[in-house]
């Protein structure tokens, strides 16, 4: 076979993790002769030997009917405490040590894993039945037997199999695309699914396949396909395809469907499965759901550990005591004294040891059974009310916050530090064109200001978006209509129901088709900027058939010229018209073949002699060296010109398309624009408020229509796309005027600047528009602009050919393919010709400077951390109240390890120093210090209180150093804020990972995009924004939130809430169990420490999951300690969930030791009561347990803080269930319940006067101290809330806080203005 | 296309409604519940709240401590019924193997139980073969002393008048007529018992407690239920006999000497245990204690002061500060 002389280079191969597809419609290699009408199992199994067979069905079910007792029962002792109970429970059917009846004291341990396993098993039951519908989704498969396409199920597909999708269907499985009814072998599908983007992915039929004339036929399919091993790389996918004469071709991710996408704007596709069920990207994907432990909870595990700990002393000193007492009456033969059967007596060791045993059982209530299962309730009523809260929902985007973990609601009152995205997240994410220079002069676009301005004012009603084209659909002809149907709705709704689980898209993917407003919409063009244009675009109407007709213009207009053009070309904006599908329609004769007529019909042909000419000889040159590159049957994939469509770029729009295209849009009719992010869009609409509107783009051109001009077509050589390293991207066109091979570059300015022809003194010219380029770029990221160049590169035949060669070799390689484009993607992006640069505003969001203050009063500590540039992400620092004028900003940009580290030891220094020195000393000292070392790289102004640092990714890198990483965060914690700038994202991940670790914060990060996904995954709690840039942020987030500004009401209002009703309620669960055990434990000096309770079994058992219950969920769910608008207006409340006050080790003992001393009083106030009477034990026992029901309600009471209807019903039905429950049990057997044998106790006492007034007096004498104590510190407490001074609220660290001040205050007020303005220098001076 | 087009109904099911406008909103229900806006009372918080109770309480509390006090210290007097209990000290009866150490079927006269005994009863489960009636330790162990209360005339004439006492009425009724039972059947007690023993420690079979009364006899004996009604603690009484009053005028038992006979069975010595008998009428609240009375008054008044003291601090805070009234 050929495979085996190639050489096994790549990693993917020679690693061995490759897979072997074939169809599965030819007979195996080994078994050539077997029978042509083999029956469908004995192919399957045929293959099965031969192939992996791997087929389609979803099972995310976790048991079978079988294994689910079993293995949930498996699961559940995981739990620590449920393997704890039942060793208890089963203790007691040992007969020497037990204490209850053993069926008796297996209850609640039963219970609680019934409800646990209850809710296992309908959570299962529910992905069964999801399951189950995705598995019978049908779809056509290729039958064997029946020579066609059949339908089938999804889950009978099987991997080799050969599937048709028609439009709107959804993929199935992993799929190969081997046939396209697109005549250009392309097929866009929708990936809203997997990443909830939903702008159309393009895809490509596998090269060798996609110039076949007739229908693809399943049946001649004998190549083999040899690719990776299943795995999630959702962007990757590698591979070859191996066909009979043994020519080999590539396999890439363009060649793959994606299981859950949507097949769109494709009548059908054909393609052989890949990878099947379980082993698709998708479902690999498809981590489930996230479970992370709170902080509380640690801390609660803790504390139960104590609890154990408490259980075994009592238990050892219940037993010490006991064998004590056997010691002293078992000489004497006391009547009390029960042998054993035998009638020989215990040993005081044995009976010593017995009694331990049975303590643990009867004081096992000290460790809450019902604990965990308290808190997951009360967790998710949590939630609810969260989710349910109006306050979060946003109207302009109809979505509520969203807790997507449901364990961590606490440590939503708990955070400390707060890492933040900025694009998209501090802002708006949507692009609005606002300013430009062209060709070294500025256009202010000062009427767009204004009325952004005035945008802003009106701004709600002014953002009803119209979405889709649903509105204006009624006037088109039926056949576009059903397209239309198909683009608009499509069938995500349907998705949403079938496979959310599946597929992890939670959201509902309508919402994301970017809802540009007006604002983004509606450019005001600068009257300047707009009649050069003009200008252009009339010179060029009339000068077009001239041989150059650029050349006329003046450097400047020709600048201008191309500026429009790339702004307009130079990106992947896909048009749609609400009333033309984006599609090139399939009409009886394909595109290609059409346009070669329409040339060879059109006269206009004859007027282009030049062009026609002129580009014969490159192309054949093109077409030599392709065939050299390539076997000659292959055609190029991105649709290089072949000799047949050249001459499309020549073609002017006016006569060759109009015939065939009818519904062509009308300049008039409005556009669409979808873009894969913002600024495109901005950029696109921005040159069509300059007339210079997008109108088409296919994949091998791209129209241009401009008023005077007509239509231009460029011919769309290459696109090299965007990435994150090269910051850039580029276009290669054939300009249809001047018939030359154009590159136009649009970038970060850093990147592009450094790429510009280099100086020269002929370009004296150039030089200045470079100078002048660079100044208003400043200007324009001051104004926290988001700033792009665009240039142009024109290339000469030799050098395109050239570079095409390369280019060629390196899509076409199969390994390292990635990289060799990379490469040449470089090569082509030098030496280019500044055009000009471009300021889009990004706006913040509603509400983030009053949103970053309150969070900062309440004592958070907020870092930013962006991928932009230092100078856009200060000013947008400055414009959201990160930074105030009135602070000190430290900017450590550092050139390498050595000069970041003596960065860092001179700001530490500085940092630290400051209390001491006066302002003024300290500002030139450290200037000194830095202008000695590093003035270009370090600069630092002193102006305010406490520091924020700004750092940029470079600086980062080295100081997240293990070297330097104490430092750095010893600097950052002195900081009042941080920004780190052009970090990637996983610098922002290693920089939330510190900090969680090194200071033991707790961290919340907040993003949008995919780039924040790593962030939010380790950050303690993740918010995801639900905005512009897809799901992935949201997928991968705890809550998720419409805007920044919720985070506030998020934090400060259901943060604390959650946090201190937690709290609270687990102290409260640990109070209760011990004052419980206590009262039992009293007893014990009292019955020789035998074990005994007074304590009616039953009542033992089911006190805390019955009687006790209810009210303590009702007050964990509702309870509100500070209501939602003092919490609001006094943010620094947020502090004592920071400082976890409400629940710290010593809020625990102190509740112990209450508890204690509560059971005391419960216990010796019935005991003096009741001394020396005829009183039984459980006669005096029960009216214990009323007065420990009373009391916890009590104590509940003095907690609860706010009293609604619920929680009165609440302890009303405790009491009541007490009552009744008492009374039934002593009324319903005489003899049934041994030992306690409790006949017609309750209904006894109830006629007892003493019983009420123990009942009256025991819990108010238990209550008085801690009632006292709650009244004295709430009453100090809230005063010194109200008290705190101002100034001190947003200081975080108390040790320093005070030298802070007084430094401030020495300072003096009046310093600010020119402060700012050294500041600003500071950052420039790093640049230049 | 027309099959495009089904494609999609079968996926889509519903209707091609429009996506933007008439669709439902997301926008949670603005009900009070929803939103965390249920009307609340705030107790424990205020001062103008929590003052006032500590005021009540003590208000209340002094005069019902007053009260049961005076209550429980009338007692002393000897009129109406007088209650006759023995007291045990230092004798464990709720240890934690003596309290399970009983069969109540057998005790309600469950004929099967009656000859087949509990396993919780061992070792007290089978003597010789024969099963114990009533087993159990706590029967085994039942107080045998026998009590006569005599009254000396005078000085001078010691003739000894028997006082009568009532050995019926002293257990609780749902006891003597619900949880005991004797076996059942027409034939004599004895018979009804004849295939059992009587427990190690007593001197007389269970159908002879009281062989003067069939209704007292057996296991519906009233001693017999006292006893088997296990103390709380160590230190008890259990109710002997009852004195019942004859003649309105007459104090119950009046003044003078008296002569307490005892028939002594019962070992306490062994355990360092005490035996008591005391006299006593009962009151509304039962008999003599005067620790709730005291501990009514000493809470009342506790409270009481606490009141007065956090007035005094609320008063100060609040004259140096004002903005202390804060509502929230």
């Amino acid at each position: 076979p050929p495979r085996r002389k190639q050489p096994r280079r790549a990693g993917w191969r020679a690693r061995g993790r490759t897979r072997t597809v074939r169809s599965n419609l030819l007979p195996p290699p080994s078994a050539e002769d077997s029978v042509a009408g083999a029956t469908k199992g004995e192919r399957l199994q045929r293959l099965g030997c031969v192939q992996h067979v791997a087929d389609n069905r979803l099972k995310t079910t976790k048991y079978t009917l079988l294994s689910f007792l079993p293995k949930n029962l498996f699961e559940q002792f995981h739990r620590l405490a449920n393997v704890y109970f039942v060793f208890i429970a089963l203790l007691n059917f040992v007969p020497a040590v037990n204490a209850f009846q053993p069926g008796l004291a297996l209850a609640p341990v039963l219970f609680i894993l019934a409800v646990t396993a209850f809710k296992d098993l309908w959570e299962d039951y529910s992905r069964y039945r999801s399951d189950h519908e995705i598995n019978h989704l049908g779809c056509l498969v290729f039958s064997r037997e029946e020579k066609k396409y059949v339908n089938r199920f999804w889950k009978e597909i099987h991997v080799g199999d050969f599937v048709r999708l028609r439009c709107n269907e959804i993929i199935p499985a992993d799929i190969l695309l081997l046939s396209s009814s697109d005549p250009d072998g392309l097929c866009h599908i929708e990936t809203a699914n997997l990443d909830g983007e939903t702008n159309l992915k393009r895809r490509q039929v596998v090269r060798g396949f996609s110039e076949l004339v007739s229908e693809f036929n399943p049946l001649t399919f004998t190549s083999v396909i040899e690719c990776e091993k299943p795995n999630n790389d959702l962007t990757r996918f590698r591979g070859c395809i191996i066909h009979d004469n043994g020519k080999k071709a590539g396999l890439y991710k363009e060649n793959l469907l994606l299981r859950g996408c949507t097949i769109r704007n494709t009548e059908a596709v054909v393609g052989i499965v890949i990878y099947a069920g379980h082993e698709t990207k998708a479902l690999l994907n498809n981590s489930g759901p996230r479970y992370k432990r709170s902080q509380l909870e640690r801390q609660m595990n803790c504390d139960v550990l104590w609890c154990v700990l408490l259980l075994v002393c009592m238990s050892l000193f219940s037993a010490v005591g006991h064998g004590l007492w056997m010691q002293r009456y078992q000489d004497k033969k006391a009547l009390f004294d029960v042998p054993e059967s035998d009638g020989s007596s215990l040993s005081p060791v044995t009976a010593a040891v017995y009694s331990f045993l049975t303590m643990i059982i009867v004081l096992q209530v000290l460790i809450p059974i019902s604990l965990y299962v308290s808190i997951e309730i009360v967790k998710v009523c949590q939630v609810y009310f969260i989710n349910q809260d109006i306050e979060l929902y946003d109207e302009e985007t109809d979505s509520q916050l969203q807790c997507r973990a449901l364990n961590i609601t606490e440590d939503l009152g708990q955070i400390q530090y707060i890492f933040s995205d900025k694009t998209g997240t501090l802002t708006e994410n949507k692009m609005v064109f606002r300013r430009c220079t062209v060709s070294g002069i500025e256009y202010s676009h000062d009427a767009n200001a204004q009325r952004l301005a005035r945008y802003q004012e009106a701004d709600s009603e002014e953002e009803e978006v119209p979405r889709g084209g649903s509105s204006q659909r009624g006037s088109i002809g039926s056949h576009q209509s059903i397209r239309i149907l198909h683009r608009s709705q499509s069938t995500k709704s349907y998705w949403r129901t079938g496979s959310r689980k599946t597929l992890g898209s939670l959201l509902d993917p309508t919402h994301h088709v970017y809802p540009f407003s007006p604002q983004e919409k509606d450019i005001t063009p600068d009257p300047k900027l707009l009649e050069k244009v003009n200008e252009c675009d009339k010179y060029l109407a009339i000068s077009r058939h001239q041989e150059h007709p650029l050349a006329q213009l003046s450097p400047e207009l020709s600048d201008v010229f191309d500026f429009f053009i790339a702004l307009t070309i130079c990106n992947t904006v896909v048009v749609t018209s609400p009333d033309q599908p984006r599609q090139k329609a399939s009409h009886g004769v394909p595109p290609r073949a059409h346009d070669a007529l329409a040339l060879l019909r059109s006269p206009s042909v004859v007027s282009l002699p030049e062009g026609e000419h002129g580009s014969l000889p490159f192309r054949e040159l093109l077409s030599g060296l392709r065939k050299m590159q390539q076997g000659a049957s292959h055609r190029e994939r991105l649709g290089q010109p072949t000799p047949a469509i050249a001459s499309n770029g020549y073609s002017s729009p006016a006569d060759s398309w109009e015939p065939e295209y009818p519904q062509e849009p009308q300049p008039k009719q409005e556009l669409r624009f979808e873009a894969e992010s913002p600024d495109e869009a901005a950029l696109v609409y921005a040159a069509k408020a300059y007339n210079c509107a997008l109108v088409d783009r296919l994949h091998d051109q791209v129209s241009v229509e401009l008023p005077h001009l007509g239509r231009l077509t460029f011919e769309l050589l290459h696109t090299l796309g965007f990435d994150s390293i090269r910051k850039r991207m580029s276009v290669v066109i054939r300009h249809p005027l001047t018939d030359e091979i154009n590159v136009y570059t649009k970038g970060a300015d850093s990147v592009v600047m450094d790429l510009l022809l280099p100086y020269d003194a002929r370009g004296q010219h150039q030089n200045k528009i470079r100078s002048k380029t660079q100044n208003y770029l400043n200007l324009y990221a001051m104004e926290g602009l988001r700033t792009l160049c665009i240039a142009k590169r024109v290339l000469s035949k030799e050098e395109y050919a050239c570079w095409l060669q390369s280019h060629l070799e390196a899509e076409s390689s199969v390994d390292n393919r990635e990289e060799l484009l990379f490469q040449s993607a470089i090569r082509l992006e030098t030496n280019l010709h500044l055009l000009g640069a471009t300021g889009i505003e990004d706006r913040l969001q509603d509400g983030v400077p009053e949103t970053i203050t309150k969070l900062r009063q309440a004592g958070l500590q907020i870092w930013v951390l962006t991928g932009d540039k230092q100078e856009t992400a200060i000013n947008i620092a400055y414009a959201c109240k990160l930074l105030d004028h009135d602070e000190e900003v430290i900017t450590l940009n550092a050139e390498s390890q050595e000069a970041c580290a003596a960065l860092l030891d001179q700001c530490l220094h500085h940092v630290q120093s400051r209390g001491s020195y006066t302002p003024e000393k300290t500002e030139s000292c450290v200037n000194v210090g830095f202008s000695s070392l590093y003035l270009a790289s370090a600069t630092s102004t002193v102006s305010g209180p406490s520091p924020s640092l700004v750092i940029d990714g470079r600086s980062l890198a080295y100081a997240l150093d293990k070297n330097l990483e104490d430092k750095f965060l010893f600097l950052a914690k002195q900081c009042r804020s941080v920004l780190c700038c052009r970090s990637t994202p996983l610098q922002k991940s290693m920089v939330v990972k510190l900090v969680r670790s090194k200071l033991k914060a707790m961290t919340l990060a907040i993003g949008d995009g995919a780039n924040d996904v790593s962030m939010i995954q380790v950050a303690d709690v993740g918010v995801g924004i639900s905005g512009q840039e897809g799901m992935q942020a949201v997928m991968a987030s705890d809550f998720a939130v419409p805007r920044f500004r919720y985070l506030e009401r998020l934090l400060i209002v259901h943060g604390h809430w959650c946090y201190s009703r937690l709290a609270n309620m687990v102290l409260y669960f640990f109070y209760k169990n011990t004052m419980f055990v206590g009262l039992l434990f009293w007893f014990q000096f009292y019955c020789g420490f035998s074990a005994s309770a007074m304590i009616d079994q039953w009542y033992l058992i089911f006190f805390n999951l019955l009687f006790s219950s209810l009210p303590q969920l009702v007050t964990g769910v509702l309870d509100k300690n500070v209501p939602a608008h003092v919490l609001l207006l006094k943010p620094q409340l947020y502090k004592s969930g920071q400082n976890r006050e409400e629940y710290r080790p010593r809020a625990f003992w102190l509740n112990m030791v209450d508890a204690a001393f509560q059971s005391l009083i419960c216990f010796f106030i019935p005991y003096l009561a009741y001394y020396d009477s005829d009183v039984d034990m459980f006669t005096w026992g029960t009216p214990i347990t009323a007065i420990a029901l009373f009391t916890f309600l009590l104590h509940l009471g003095i907690e609860t803080k706010t009293w609604t209807w619920l929680n009165w019903t609440a302890c009303v039905f405790s009491i009541f269930l007490f009552f009744t429950v008492a009374l039934i049990y002593n009324a319903s057997c005489a003899t049934c319940y041994p030992p306690s044998n409790p006949y017609w106790t309750m209904q006894a006492l109830l006629g007892d006067p003493v019983f009420y007034l123990i009942c009256l007096i025991a819990p108010i004498t238990a209550l008085l101290p801690r009632w006292v104590l709650e009244f004295v510190s709430d009453f100090s407490t809230h005063t010194a809330a109200i008290l705190l001074p101002k100034d001190q609220q947003g200081a975080q660290h108390s040790g320093h806080k005070c030298t802070i001040e007084r430094g401030h205050r020495a300072g003096g007020p009046g310093g600010s203005g020119p402060r700012v303005l050294q500041t600003r220098r500071g950052c420039f001076g790093s640049m230049s | 296309m027309a099959m495009n087009y089904n494609a999609k109904d079968e996926v889509d099911g519903g209707p091609p409604g429009a996506p933007g406008g008439t669709t439902k909103t997301r926008r949670p229900d603005n009900t009070a519940f929803k939103q965390q806006r249920l009307p609340a009372w705030q107790p424990f918080l205020t001062a103008g709240t929590v003052l006032p109770t500590f005021f009540i309480i003590g208000l209340i509390f002094i005069p019902i401590g007053i009260g049961i006090f005076v209550t429980s210290n009338n007692i002393r007097e000897i009129e109406g019924n007088v209650f006759m209990y023995y007291g045990l000290s230092n004798f464990y009866q709720n240890h934690r193997r003596y309290v399970k150490s009983r069969d109540d079927s057998q005790l309600n006269g469950d004929r099967s139980a009656l000859l087949n005994p509990s396993k919780e009863c061992e070792p007290y489960r089978r003597n010789e073969d024969k099963p114990i009636a009533p087993c159990g330790a706590i029967a085994n162990s039942m107080f045998n002393d026998t009590l006569e209360l005599f009254l000396v005339a005078n000085e001078s004439d010691p003739t000894l008048t028997l006082i009568p006492l009532k050995r019926k009425g002293i257990a609780w009724w749902t006891d003597k007529n619900v949880k005991f039972r004797n076996p059942p059947g027409t034939e004599s007690l004895k018979e009804r018992f004849k295939d059992t023993t009587n427990p190690v420690n007593w001197l007389k079979p269970v159908y002879e407690l009281d062989p003067e009364d069939e209704d007292n006899n057996g296991f519906i004996n009233e001693d017999f239920i006292v006893w088997m009604r296990t103390a709380a603690l160590p230190t008890f009484r259990k109710l002997y006999r009852l004195i019942e009053r004859k003649n309105d005028l007459h104090p119950t038992l009046p003044a003078g000497r008296y002569y307490l006979n005892i028939t002594y069975n019962y070992p306490v010595h062994s355990f360092d245990g005490r035996k008591r008998m005391i006299l006593s009428t009962v009151s509304w609240m039962g008999g003599k204690n005067p620790f709730l009375g005291i501990a009514y008054i000493t809470i009342g008044s506790i409270s009481f002061l606490l009141g007065v003291v956090l007035l005094v601090i609320n008063h100060k805070y609040r004259n140096s500060n004002n903005t202390a009234d804060i509502t929230i």
